[in-house]
């Protein structure tokens, strides 16, 4: 693969590849010198053109790991606050000498757009709610970690689906590596006209909760749309908040996966968060070694993913 | 005395298709037969297997002039329409300052006859500013000579003021033509509401957001008698309410798009701006709705909803980029290819009704001797191949395509200001 941009594109083979080198990867972060001499001279431009602390930490984490030079870019500190176009921006950053950019950007579409402007491969840092392929990897690893397979896990994922790219990029990659898949939410906040998608919907969580192995939840993003979807965030967290009495109702092997940034108290209490069922913090540290892996395989590593 | 025959083509005339000789002299059909090849300064055309009708006419063009000349203006414009076989188009009023009295009416005209290629009508808004909170000069802009109203662009939302705009235009005789996109519906979104937009994640549109003005516009219809015309229809439900309201006898009509007759929301995949327009493609269902409603009549007119924009504007991301995309160039074999009409009501969709609906007198009549010499020669079976474009931008999902059918001559007023090989004024 030239770019990663999406998780619909990749298959279970490709997947399973990223995957194992992230393995590896996770080896070389528990070593007392963490890094490698793999991707020296290399540099990686990151460039988010929408705020981020946890996705852009971790790639500069990665890049760093594998002894690339890194180049940071925030939108509020750019000539496009100036009125720089997003193609003249990006073409500006490759003059300047790069071999990889990272790109986030509100709108959907727009890492697809940079591929054909620049001629270094792009990764997909988020684009709109569209896609955020590496948070499907560090998510798969996380669980395959945990259960050795996602070959029929069942997977509920709560919350604002519709507007989310994590859900679209998880649901692909999910369902790819063979798990079962239910979306649970709001129907303001499911996904319209999901008929080709690989997975059951409901917004009875309480129905669906007692047969999942993994419950991910999402962040209620309130910053999304500006229009009203739910009437309230008290009622959201009634029908579709994991609550500490929900938590109790899950299998006792069942674990819990959220993206952060978490919102306590309304789509996750206090107490499910700290529980070590809780994967939040594995997730974190695995997004690195995902992170690494895409990297390592884009800029260094064997030519085919 | 100058003379252009075009010699043993299919002749549109208003008693039906004719294989005949059409005789042009200064500015008027003279003679429609087997007409004699006499006197010297004759210029024969072989038409053999080839249509000769009325001038086409664009009843949804944006020329940009005044205001955004840096993507197409009066002069360019006429050329792009010339090639794609008009005679005529009607400008939307959505220029800058926007068209909402007389003087920007008679400047828009006046720049077309200067340019001279082709009659410009101008239409003018339905609000004062196109700002959709009270009417618009109505009375001079009729005097200007304005008979087609609308805020394209934008849709008349408030319904109250939208009757009284059609009890004042019902008693002058004019026709609303509404950009039905109810505002709620639409908020923020960019796309078809189906399938393909779920998957990007993209703020979408459903169709709902038009048929919902659509079945409320017809309501007025009713209350008032006004004239009205739904302007890029998208969806399948409105070509119902649309067909509904004519067996019922209303004075409603419609226009579809090219680019509505050929692509769908599948086509936007890969969010290419060059696909983004308002209303968006929708599914293919719609598509074939659309094509259906257009042969059978219930969709009146082709209107290309010609939409120029620079480059540096659409070379962003989806969701940034302006509605629009050009296409009076290559309209008429699209809809060959993609529809297939039989010539009669071709013509019929591409001239002589879009004539009627603006009310354009001196053009999309059948040819007939004495009628005026605004004649395209269409080939059902030629090709247009889409490299390049006449227009100042090139903001069109046709590139790199091929459409069966291709004009061959336009004749405005008796002067040829098309041929195939190339414009000649």
């Amino acid at each position: 693969m030239n770019h990663l941009l999406t998780t619909q594109d990749l298959d279970r083979d490709q997947l399973t590849m990223l995957l194992d080198t992230a393995d590896g990867m996770v080896s070389l972060l528990e070593r007392d010198i963490a890094k490698a001499p793999t991707l020296r001279g290399k540099t990686v431009a990151t460039m988010f053109f929408e705020p981020s602390t946890r996705t852009k930490l971790s790639f500069d984490k990665a890049a760093k790991a594998l002894s690339a030079d890194v180049m940071s870019f925030t939108a509020s500190s750019s000539s496009l606050s100036k009125g720089e176009s997003l193609k003249d921006t990006v073409l500006t950053v490759q003059a300047l000498g790069v071999d990889l950019m990272v790109v986030r950007h509100g709108a959907t579409g727009a890492p697809w757009r940079v591929a054909e402007w620049v001629d270094v491969p792009v990764v997909n840092a988020g684009d709109g709610a569209h896609q955020h392929p590496t948070q499907a990897l560090l998510d798969s690893l996380t669980l395959r970690q945990h259960f050795g397979t996602l070959d029929g896990v069942k997977i509920g994922i709560v919350g604002d689906i519709r507007h989310s790219r994590v859900a679209r990029s998880n649901v692909f990659a999910f369902a790819t590596l063979g798990a079962d898949i239910t979306l649970i939410a709001p129907p303001t906040l499911l996904p319209v006209a999901n008929s080709e998608w690989p997975v059951r919907t409901t917004s009875e969580l309480d129905d669906a909760l007692t047969g999942l192995d993994a419950v991910y939840l999402l962040r209620v993003q309130s910053e999304r749309g500006g229009a009203s979807v739910f009437p309230s965030l008290g009622e959201y967290r009634a029908r579709f908040g994991l609550t500490a009495e929900r938590f109790k109702r899950l299998k006792p092997d069942a674990v819990v996966l959220h993206p952060g940034p978490m919102i306590r108290g309304v789509e996750i209490d206090a107490v499910v968060a700290d529980d070590p069922r809780a994967l939040v913090l594995d997730q974190v540290t695995n997004g690195v070694a995902a992170r690494m892996a895409v990297l390592y395989h884009l800029l260094g590593g064997e030519a085919d993913v | 005395m100058s003379r252009t025959i075009f010699r043993n083509g299919t002749v549109l005339t208003a008693e039906g298709p004719v294989n005949a000789d059409v005789e042009v002299a200064e500015g008027a059909v003279v003679a429609i037969g087997a007409v004699a090849s006499v006197g010297d300064d004759v210029r024969e055309l072989d038409c053999d297997g080839l249509w000769v009708g009325p001038g086409f006419v664009d009843i949804h063009t944006h020329l940009r002039e005044p205001g955004h000349e840096y993507k197409e203006d009066t002069e360019s414009a006429s050329r792009v329409a010339a090639a794609g076989g008009y005679t005529s188009i009607v400008a939307m009023p959505n220029t800058d300052p926007v068209i909402d009295s007389g003087h920007l009416v008679r400047y828009t005209i006046e720049r077309g006859r200067e340019v001279g290629l082709l009659e410009v009508a101008s239409a003018g808004c339905v609000t004062a500013g196109r700002a959709g909170e009270k009417l618009a000069h109505l009375d001079d802009l009729w005097a200007a000579g304005v008979r087609m109203f609308t805020d394209d662009g934008d849709v008349v939302a408030d319904a109250g003021l939208l009757r009284r705009a059609m009890e004042y235009l019902a008693q002058l005789g004019g026709v609303v033509a509404q950009h039905a996109i109810d505002p709620g519906l639409a908020r923020g979104g960019h796309m078809h509401e189906g399938p393909v937009a779920s998957g990007l994640g993209m703020y979408a549109i459903p169709s709902a957001a038009e048929t919902v003005v659509v079945a409320r516009d017809i309501e007025l219809v009713r209350l008032t008698g006004c004239n009205y015309h739904v302007q890029h229809i998208s969806a399948a439900p409105t070509v119902e309410l649309v067909a509904a309201a004519k067996q019922e006898g209303l004075p409603v009509t419609a226009e579809v798009t090219p680019h509505h007759l050929a692509f769908t929301d599948g086509d936007v995949g890969a969010t290419d701006p060059a696909f983004k327009m308002m209303p968006p493609l929708r599914s293919e269902a719609d598509r074939t709705a659309l094509v259906a409603g257009l042969k059978s009549g219930v969709i009146d007119v082709v209107a290309t909803d010609h939409a120029p924009h620079a480059d540096h504007e659409k070379d962003v991301p989806f969701e940034h980029a302006p509605n629009g995309v050009i296409g009076l160039e290559w309209a008429a074999a699209v809809v060959n290819d993609r529809v297939g009409l039989d010539p009669v009501r071709f013509f019929e969709a591409m001239s002589v009704k879009p004539a009627a609906i603006a009310r354009i007198a001196g053009q999309g009549h059948w040819l007939a001797a004495g009628a005026p010499a605004n004649v395209t020669v269409f080939d059902p079976n030629g090709i247009t191949e889409v490299q390049h474009s006449r227009s100042k931008s090139r903001n069109a999902p046709y590139f790199g395509r091929q459409y069966a059918g291709a004009v061959t001559y336009t004749m405005y007023a008796g002067a040829m200001t098309y041929e195939e090989s190339g414009v000649l004024v």
